[in-house]
């Protein structure tokens, strides 16, 4: 079998690590930091979402590079949806 | 990886016909899977771009609306989802180690916490019902413009927050409900001993569309609930 068993205790470290992480974030949403308030939540949602693909959905530990590109296009996709679209929307009233 | 498949797996009744082994059948349901949240990331993408559009042309009535939710129901409800990918993670190494009462338990834990979730949104969405912010006929968002006469906000632009509030929400909800319905079905198996470290693929993908549904949550959270809590000035 290439799927591997990952321990029970580092499951349990990755939940707590979740846990703290929503409230940090809810914490820190009541702190005016100006325009870097949607920067720190988007960039702990990403990093939650992060911790989530790579150990309890395994694929840091996924042998076959196919399900990996999968998830790399899925972002690419996404970003590339974003990203044109608000350069449209963003650049509107430049002229 | 081996082509030549032992005695055990080619008498293996999980293993269908048209693949080598068992390694081979996994490895092909797992990427099925993964193919498939693909798309999911592409349905949700279209509603996130929508919000993300919107947000910017109308961030007042955004921040105004964000704020009439309840934060506490949110982290709540953020914290239950969290618990349900762990009892899957936990769920799927029962499975791979062969523990059948353990995987059924973990099992229905996560159904439990399922359940737990699409009440607390119920009750949100309930809140909301009362509060006239349904879009439709009945919206009002007087109870907003009392209550932040700093922001500026315009009712039709409010109802466009809320749908898309309902809209993101509701179809995260209808995913969970879809989720609950497949840890049913896993469940039964399980108890009925289906599952053997050999083969649990439908644990194992089942587990990667609970997880990616807390993925969606996880972003959902920070941008309906946090968009502007800061004190007003």
């Amino acid at each position: 079998m290439s799927e591997p068993i990952v321990s029970s205790k580092l499951y349990l470290g990755i939940w707590i690590t979740l846990l703290c992480l929503t409230v940090i974030t809810a914490g820190v949403s009541f702190i005016d930091l100006g325009p870097l308030n949607t920067v720190v939540a988007l960039v702990i949602a990403t990093f939650k979402a992060l911790l989530v693909v790579l150990f309890f959905m395994h694929v840091k530990y996924a042998s076959e590079k196919l399900s990996k590109m999968v998830v790399v296009a899925a972002v690419f996709w996404l970003l590339l949806l974003l990203t044109l679209s608000m350069a449209d929307y963003l650049t509107r009233l430049w002229s | 990886m081996s082509h030549s498949p032992s005695a055990v797996e080619q008498h293996n009744p999980a293993l269908r016909h048209h693949f080598a082994d068992m390694e081979q059948q996994r490895q092909a349901s797992s990427l099925g899977m993964w193919v498939f949240l693909a798309t999911e990331v592409m349905f949700f993408g279209g509603m996130f771009c929508a919000y993300l559009i919107y947000r910017y042309w109308y961030f007042n009535e955004f921040a105004a609306g964000s704020r009439s939710l309840d934060i506490w129901l949110g982290t709540i409800n953020t914290a239950v989802l969290i618990c349900s990918s762990l009892t899957v993670a936990l769920g799927v190494r029962a499975a791979q180690m062969g523990k059948r009462k353990l995987l059924v338990i973990l099992l229905l834990l996560t159904i439990v916490f399922g359940l737990a979730f699409l009440g607390i949104k119920g009750v949100e969405w309930y809140t909301k019902f009362q509060e006239h912010h349904i879009p439709g006929s009945s919206f009002s968002a007087d109870d907003l413009i009392r209550e932040y006469p700093q922001i500026r906000i315009d009712p039709s632009h409010e109802q466009i927050f809320f749908s898309l509030y309902f809209a993101m929400t509701g179809l995260h909800a209808l995913h969970m409900i879809i989720g609950v319905g497949i840890f049913t079905f896993l469940t039964y198996y399980a108890w009925k001993g289906r599952y053997t470290p050999e083969y649990h693929n439908p644990v194992e993908i089942g587990g990667l569309y609970w997880h990616f549904v807390d993925i969606i949550w996880i972003y959902l959270f920070p941008l309906l609930y946090l968009i502007d809590r800061k004190p007003l000035k």
